[in-house]
């Protein structure tokens, strides 16, 4: 299926959320999943089946102000 | 000061954006002598974008503040602050809902009502705002223990434009403390905030654009040292005429 990740198109195969950060190499410990706008807590990922068009956000510490 | 029950020996909040290489702002945190950080979360990249930061803050022992800066409605803020609670470990959240692309001035209708969702949700809300009193309240009653004022609009240097709003909220909010976020450009700014009686003040760019960036964090810590040492020794009033120090009373007459 494809899905929308960080605003960019991607085929996958896997069909949760925490099977899909696996395959597309996004496993730093150190991130934070959203998808279709809803935070999913780390816990939640394996729980978490996606959609043809779902929307993921995967973000990672950075530098603010 | 104390920010959500934390006891702070340092009144400078130090963000970690700008600055012109990791080991800058490492000997930056260190010169400023700031124990709280602001940081933030962005989109992640396949390899690990935000893993090198990640590791930097593991070595230090300030406490970290994240922020949800560009988030523009409360549904954002509010999804950001969820994530950053569960990336950094902390319910502190630095509440940004910017409601104007040019003055980056905030939203305070939506500050509000994320600041109540939030506060619900168990995080310990630090909300950037205005100067407005009533906004202020309308934090403190959504459950906010701290508010942010603005000195001038975000990264602007401009310093502290509306003086007369920040001692108003000072005699406002006499208990809460208050802590000037964005708009610091110099050393003299932060001295000045706290000469109005602030609790502390929020600064990133000041820092980190400086010619010299770990300079101006020691400056910066001076004159915030400075400045609340010289709020506490209570400042003498203003006088419309010169006044002579020195005794009139025996002076010679030589003509």
């Amino acid at each position: 299926m494809q899905i929308i990740v960080n605003a960019e198109p991607r085929e996958i195969r896997a069909e949760t959320l925490d099977a899909a950060l696996q395959e597309l190499g996004l496993t730093s410990p150190a991130i934070a999943t959203a998808l279709n706008g809803q935070f999913v807590s780390r816990a939640k990922r394996v729980d978490t089946t996606l959609s043809d068009g779902d929307r993921l956000e995967v973000l990672a510490p950075m530098q603010g102000g | 000061m104390e920010l959500y029950g934390v006891e702070l020996t340092s009144r400078l909040l130090l963000g970690t954006a700008q600055y012109p290489s990791p080991q800058v702002l490492l000997e930056a945190i260190h010169h400023s002598r700031c124990e709280v950080i602001t940081t933030s979360l962005r989109r992640e990249s396949a390899g690990g974008s935000g893993a090198a930061f990640w590791d930097m803050l593991q070595d230090l022992s300030v406490r970290i503040l994240p922020n949800t800066a560009g988030c523009h409605t409360v549904r954002d803020a509010v999804t950001t602050a969820h994530m950053a609670r569960e990336v950094f470990g902390t319910p502190w959240i630095k509440l940004e809902v910017i409601g104007h692309g040019d003055t980056l001035q905030p939203d305070v209708f939506a500050l509000v009502e994320a600041a109540r969702i939030l506060s619900a949700e168990g995080f310990q809300v630090f909300p950037y705002t205005t100067e407005d009193l009533v906004v202020g309240e309308r934090l403190i009653e959504a459950g906010c223990e701290v508010l942010m004022p603005w000195g001038a609009p975000i990264g602007s240097g401009q310093g502290l434009l509306r003086r007369d709003g920040l001692k108003a909220m000072r005699a406002h909010f006499p208990k809460v403390p208050l802590i000037v976020d964005a708009g610091i450009g110099r050393p003299s700014d932060a001295a000045e905030a706290m000469e109005l009686g602030m609790d502390g003040v929020l600064m990133n760019t000041a820092v980190a654009k400086a010619g010299d960036p770990v300079a101006m964090a020691r400056a910066m810590d001076l004159a915030l040292r400075a400045g609340r040492a010289g709020f506490e020794a209570e400042p003498m009033e203003r006088r419309d005429m010169g006044v002579p120090s020195t005794p009139v009373l025996g002076l010679a007459e030589l003509m």
